[in-house]
């Protein structure tokens, strides 16, 4: 028996849960439990001793995947495994799957849940990645009320979400990607399954001249939380898809601050970030000329 | 006073009813309460995959699960496969390919496998491989493992034939 005594709780509708909250929050030391694969480790090793714990596994209105008005609309807590076998989001935001590949493991991903892991808010993690790239909204609800909130206003400091202490995170609203947009996923770990060192996702859509109409990208694990770098997204519209332009673009984003740890200094950090960013630039070309041709 | 619960739940198709602290993890559970000391206990944080149990048919860390969570449910532990003491035909892969030395983390290797040829009857050798990334071995460098995988993969199609 590993974590330090708490009082547990499972509601099973949100206005219990965020009752709960509301009560339990005054003291600073209620916690939500969502797939636990995050938060029990921590419990475990008792970095995290909550007197409180809300579990969530039994309020089955946070578990949902809707598409609607290109819009993707998923539950806090559905499962990573269930978004990764969904038909929907293969249909409609495929990338999210390519994201979900790198997360964990099977058996983690049939606990984890979205929510969760943008919750912990890992600052390589491939969920937030997504959310940063796709200007995801998420939504936040309590006793007092929603709010929406932007995730760019979402990851306010290393591991630490604008969530307040009584609220809880309900859902996620990812705009859809353009049909004809290409997308990728390229990140670096030591193991597959391990958190990236560096992560790269990009969207890119292209005219029928081969020049870039939309560009997004975001990098995971040279900062606390994903970084889009915007000045570099605008310099890559009106330029031809090619492998000058990437290079250019990768060159650019080397020159990013980047976070050294005790494992990997920052100029790794920064040569990764330049090479991830060329490849997912090149594959998310590939990807848009194949959707342009069907 | 400790914050205790009564669950119900179904452990390799055995009812079991037990009063327990709601902090205690299932493979805590199954070891200390149930004395099914089959499936082992790593590193207790998710990392090495030892612990792992099927939970409705799924693959979980039991590490990471707590025991009153699995109130209601169906719980199968490495104690399921083998029938009468007689090996099933991945846990009998396994002896014939070498794929267990120490053994440390063969119950965790058997419950992943047992999911993942379930759902990928006829799987490649590399998706074997990431099958089991979530599953660490110290002693066989995998190869013993991933040879067993195959061969179980190979004989189960041949019974189902």
């Amino acid at each position: 028996m590993k974590p330090a005594p708490f009082t547990y709780h499972d509601p099973n509708s949100i206005a219990d849960a965020v009752a709960l909250l509301a009560t339990h929050a005054e003291n600073g030391n209620a916690r939500v439990l969502a797939g636990g694969q995050s938060l029990i480790p921590m419990m475990n090793f008792r970095y995290a001793m909550p007197d409180h714990l809300i579990d969530l596994n039994k309020v089955d209105d946070l578990a949902y995947i809707r598409v609607e008005n290109r819009v993707l609309r998923i539950g806090a807590m559905t499962r990573q495994r269930d978004i990764e076998f969904s038909a929907e989001v293969t249909t409609h935001c495929a990338l999210l799957q390519a994201a979900l590949s790198h997360v964990g493991h099977r058996q983690t991903r049939n606990r984890g849940t979205l929510g969760g892991s943008l919750c912990h808010l890992d600052p390589a993690a491939e969920l937030a990645n997504i959310a940063a790239l796709l200007d995801a909204t998420l939504h936040a609800t309590s006793q007092r009320g929603t709010r929406d909130i932007k995730f760019a206003d979402f990851a306010v400091a290393y591991m630490t979400t604008a969530l307040e202490p009584d609220a809880l995170l309900a859902g996620v609203t990812f705009p859809l990607p353009e049909p004809g947009h290409g997308h990728a996923f390229v990140e670096f770990a030591r193991r597959h399954g391990d958190f990236a060192i560096v992560a790269c996702s990009a969207l890119l859509g292209l005219d029928a001249q081969g020049s870039i109409t939309h560009a997004a990208i975001a990098l995971s694990g040279i900062s606390h939380a994903p970084v889009r770098p915007h000045e570099i997204e605008r310099a890559l519209v009106g330029q031809p898809a090619n492998a000058t332009t990437f290079k250019v673009a990768a060159a650019d984003v080397e020159k990013l601050e980047a976070n050294a740890d005790a494992y990997v200094t920052a100029a790794y950090r920064q040569h990764l970030a330049r090479v991830l960013t060329y490849r997912a630039l090149e594959q998310a070309a590939v990807s848009a000329k194949e959707k342009q041709h069907g | 006073m400790a914050d205790t619960r009564t669950i119900t739940l179904s452990v390799n198709g055995k009812a079991h009813t037990a009063t327990i602290e709601t902090r205690l993890t299932l493979v805590d559970f199954l070891r200390h309460e149930l004395q099914l000391t089959g499936t082992h206990v790593g590193c207790e944080h998710g990392v090495c995959g030892a612990c792992t149990v099927l939970v409705n048919g799924n693959t979980v860390r039991a590490c990471l699960m707590l025991a009153v969570q699995c109130d209601g449910e169906e719980v199968a532990a490495v104690e399921s496969l083998a029938t009468d003491g007689k090996l099933n035909v991945l846990q009998q892969a396994f002896q014939d390919n070498h794929g267990l030395q120490c053994g440390f983390c063969t119950p965790g290797m058997l419950m992943t496998l047992t999911e993942f040829l379930r759902d990928h009857p006829e799987p490649s050798e590399a998706e074997v491989r990431a099958a089991l990334s979530g599953n660490l071995c110290r002693c066989t460098g995998y190869q013993g493992i991933v040879d067993a995988a195959l061969d179980a993969a190979k004989r189960m199609r041949e019974t189902a034939r």
